[in-house]
């Protein structure tokens, strides 16, 4: 076990400098000049356009600028954007924020889907099960702005129950609202994961035998059919945490959080290319680490699987 | 309940006995979406304290329903829809679900059939051991869990306790299954095929064992089987069931001396426990064995060998801790050939390489040293092309016919298909040798559009002998081809396989565990023990006269084999 976490570990190597590489050169060929964005519509003159070129090494060829980047990642020093910050701050400042909504909207997904799932499942094709079905396939097909916009309008304008955005703070109170539009896709697809897994357990061999042990029926749906359930439901759940850590571009904009979806997107517009790469460089990082979470739940959860 | 045990007392003392288990006129039905089905009709048995009985019939016979409806195990679909189930005086047939789990474990045990799918993989055994104790109300600390263990006959009990199902092999799962049925000394146990997914050699020393142990603690058994050889040795009765009746019951030994419903009477003959014991008594009667089995086997044969397999060894790398790896010989320097025209059978218990053998053979798999000769031409040399050629020659027959054929195939589309793979004829001359071979197999050229979960498992393996037919093979390697199915089917399947060996010439490599389809279908066997070779010889001179401990073992285990019948009914 402690081989192949090492092992892991070691794999996120080649991700980290393939995935460097890859976004490096894809804003290396934006078009348009890097230091018109920083400048402004004044416009700089040449000598300060020529500093500013040689400051983040703009005058290089590519593989220079590629490789004097990795030396300073290699050296903690993840450079500064273009309005002059360190990036490192930056990350450090908005992240937490994200982390606290991803954490919120996961907790909301599964609790909720996983409950509504078990019951839909073992109440299969009956009133509950059908209407909660309808529902998801309702949250799943309409687009998450408009989701968004609905509840904000609805909870924060018209009865006014929390605030419509996100102030600086991001207090629990005020992001509720955010996460619970940011868990309600992968609440759909958690209860639908849960329900259809919960149907194939229910009936399987090993259920019959802990009935006929003289096991009650709440505990044999807890210990016997919920724990074999979630299986599957924690890969999921899993991977949507790294993705949700990756903070939600449309859902932080509706509702203002500054957080790292709102700023990698500000950076992508500015051109601001040392801050997009470290950015998703980190949030790839995460999305590993989630990975590597996952699968060692998933050993936890079901003891067949041995990693070696 | 205190009404009832009082009538239980009050039959004591008349000095009646009181049935523990009985059934009156049961009638079961599963609603579906075509309307109710009726899954069992007047079922009537009773079962003694401490007696055993056993219900014999064929899958779908109702013979698991009726045994599951008395401890109200049925599917959520099912329902008891007449009769009534009385345990020990008490009318349980619509007790409430409180008083049914309160049965459940303490009065009523019971022993599924699949040891592979009935423990939960993700729970110690020790786990599921104790959650049956303390549900029940008994003592559950880990002494208690390696005691109830180890009475199943489960070595090393308390660490075997730490360990997950994954971890066992099928008899030992089976064994803690069997401890977990009878934990809290139940009256009565429900067997169901409770080893009929097992090795003969462990199937026999788990019922030996399950015998030993229900006639300690007095416990009534009810057995659930398709074998008629099993339940004739095991249970004071039997209980025949056909289509959801009960069409035959009575003492064990007289309704196979005598069997009277024309149901039995087939069961009777075709059970291949029983079959083998009828080759053996006509041998003494001077009647020579080619005349009662496969009528082609052997006959127009001519002496060459079609397949030669010399010093075959198949070494697996096991990956350990560490980036180390061991290794594991699956098959140790194994040498056989099949002559044309003839069958060789490959027998084994389950780790014992047989299947890897046939893979090897069909070239599936490398084999890591030792030649495979297929008409003088060693196959372990043969490049992409001829290996594609040689595929047309052999064909394979699987053991599931439930998982070898794509469900989202139909039937003309699954037989069709090595046609148009190996570009054999258009369109038109292809649906003409796809009636020929459902034609062969003896299935309605109708069936073509259907699909193959609308088929039954007999129905199933015909297609697939009929797909692997399709390119005229020469030969045909069946690996476990029979073991899925009834003992009915399983007799017509065997029928068929002769008729075509001596039809088309075929010749077959049988690979199974079951000796008694062996000795219906084989002209030579070879015994396959941990990776070798223990002997080899013709079937008559294996089963005969067995040469090592091994075979004998085997032998011994097959079911029935231990029954002393009349001749006239052998």
């Amino acid at each position: 076990m402690a081989w192949y976490i090492v092992r892991r570990f070691l794999q996120l190597i080649p991700v980290f400098l393939g995935a460097t590489l890859l976004v490096y050169f894809l804003v290396f060929s934006l078009p348009g000049d890097a230091t018109a964005a920083i400048c402004g519509e004044r416009g700089c003159t040449p000598a300060v356009v020529a500093g500013l070129r040689e400051q983040y090494n703009l005058d290089q060829p590519f593989w220079i600028q590629y490789l004097l980047y990795l030396k300073g990642v290699l050296t903690f020093d993840l450079g500064t954007n273009f309005s002059g910050r360190p990036i490192a701050t930056i990350i450090a400042e908005v992240f937490p924020t994200t982390a606290k909504l991803a954490v919120m909207a996961l907790v909301i997904e599964a609790v909720f889907g996983i409950v509504f799932g078990l019951i839909a499942g073992l109440r299969k094709g009956r009133l509950f099960d059908s209407s909660v079905l309808v529902l998801s396939l309702i949250v799943i097909a309409v687009p998450i702005f408009v989701l968004g916009f609905l509840m904000q309008f609805l909870i924060g304008v018209k009865l006014q129950w929390t605030n419509p955005t996100v102030s600086g703070d991001a207090t629990f109170t005020e992001l509720l609202l955010p996460a619970v539009v940011l868990g309600l896709v992968s609440f759909a697809y958690v209860l639908r994961l849960t329900r259809t897994s919960i149907i194939e357990n229910v009936n399987a061999d090993y259920v019959r035998t802990a009935t006929a042990k003289g096991v009650s029926r709440r505990r044999v749906v807890v210990v016997h059919v919920l724990r074999n359930s979630l299986i599957p439901v924690v890969t999921f759940l899993g991977a949507d945490l790294g993705a949700l850590m990756g903070g939600a571009i449309v859902t932080e904009g509706i509702f203002n959080v500054n957080g790292v979806g709102n700023t990698l997107y500000r950076a992508v517009l500015n051109g601001d290319g040392p801050m997009v790469v470290s950015i998703v460089t980190f949030l790839i990082l995460i999305f590993c680490l989630a990975n590597l979470l996952v699968d060692l739940l998933y050993a936890w959860l079901d003891p067949r699987i041995r990693y070696a | 309940m205190s009404h009832s045990t009082s009538n239980a007392r009050a039959a004591a003392r008349s000095g009646m006995p009181q049935p523990l288990l009985e059934l009156r006129d049961l009638a079961i039905t599963f609603s579906t979406s075509n309307g109710d089905v009726p899954a069992v009709r007047n079922a009537h048995l009773t079962v003694m304290p401490g007696e055993t009985v056993a219900i014999v019939g064929e899958s779908g016979s109702g013979k698991s329903t009726t045994a599951l409806a008395a401890i109200g195990l049925l599917p959520a679909n099912g329902r008891v829809s007449n009769g009534s189930i009385i345990f020990d005086g008490e009318d349980i047939t619509s007790a409430s679900e409180k008083r049914i789990i309160e049965l459940r474990g303490s009065s009523i045990g019971m022993v599924p059939q699949d040891p592979m799918s009935n423990l939960n993989p993700v729970w110690k055994i020790g786990f599921q051991v104790r959650e049956t104790l303390k549900a029940n109300g008994l003592p559950s600390g880990p002494q208690d869990v390696a005691k109830v263990l180890s009475e199943a006959g489960l070595p090393d009990a308390e660490s075997r306790a730490n360990q997950y199902p994954h971890e066992f092999s099928g008899g030992m799962r089976q064994r803690a299954l069997i401890a977990i049925g009878l934990s809290c000394r139940p009256r009565l146990l429900i067997a169901d095929e409770p080893t009929s997914a097992l090795d003969v050699t462990v199937q026999r020393q788990i019922l030996d064992h399950l015998d030993t142990m229900t006639e300690e603690l007095g416990t009534a058994v009810l057995l659930i089987t398709h074998d008629l050889g099993l339940a004739a040795e095991r249970a004071h009765k039997v209980i025949v069931m056909y289509k959801g009746q009960v069409v035959e019951a009575g003492p064990a030994l007289e309704l196979l001396t005598n069997p009277r419903h024309p149901y039995t009477q087939k069961l009777v003959a075709s059970a291949p426990s029983i079959a083998s014991r009828r080759i053996e008594s006509a041998k003494r009667a001077g009647i020579e064995t080619e005349d009662l089995l496969a009528p082609a086997s052997a006959k127009s044969a001519s002496p060459d060998k079609v397949i030669e397999v010399e010093d075959l060894t198949k070494v697996f790398k096991i990956r350990g801790n560490w980036g180390k790896s061991t290794e594991f010989t699956a098959v140790d320097k194994v040498s056989f050939s099949i002559a044309r025209g003839t069958t060789t059978a490959v027998v084994g218990e389950s780790g014992s390489g047989k299947s890897t053998v046939a893979k090897m053979v069909l070239g599936l798999e490398g084999a890591t040293s030792g030649s495979i000769r297929f008409d003088g031409v060693d196959i372990t040399t043969l490049g992409r092309k001829e290996m594609f050629d040689f595929r047309r020659r052999v064909q394979p027959i699987f053991q599931d016919p439930y998982g070898s054929l794509d469900p989202m195939y139909n039937i003309y589309r699954t037989i069709e298909e090595p046609l148009r793979v190996h570009g054999v004829g258009d369109a038109k001359s292809r649906e003409k040798k796809v009636r020929e071979l459902l034609d062969q197999v003896a299935l309605p050229s109708a069936m073509m559009q259907r699909f193959p979960n609308e088929l039954s498992g007999g129905q199933r393996q015909r297609v697939a002998i009929a797909r692997a037919l399709a390119l005229d093979p020469e030969v045909v390697i069946c690996d476990e081809a029979v073991s899925a199915l009834d003992v009915l089917v399983q007799a017509q399947i065997l029928n068929l396989l002769a008729d075509l060996q001596s039809d088309l010439g075929l010749s077959y490599l049988f690979i199974t565990h079951d000796l008694a389809v062996v000795r219906q279908i084989a002209d030579s066997v070879a015994v396959m023990e941990k990776g070798r070779l223990v002997e080899q010889g013709t079937t008559d001179e294996v089963f005969d006269n067995p040469k090592t401990a091994y075979t004998q073992a085997l032998l011994a285990a097959i079911p029935g084999a231990g029954l002393v019948l009349p001749p006239e009914v052998a």
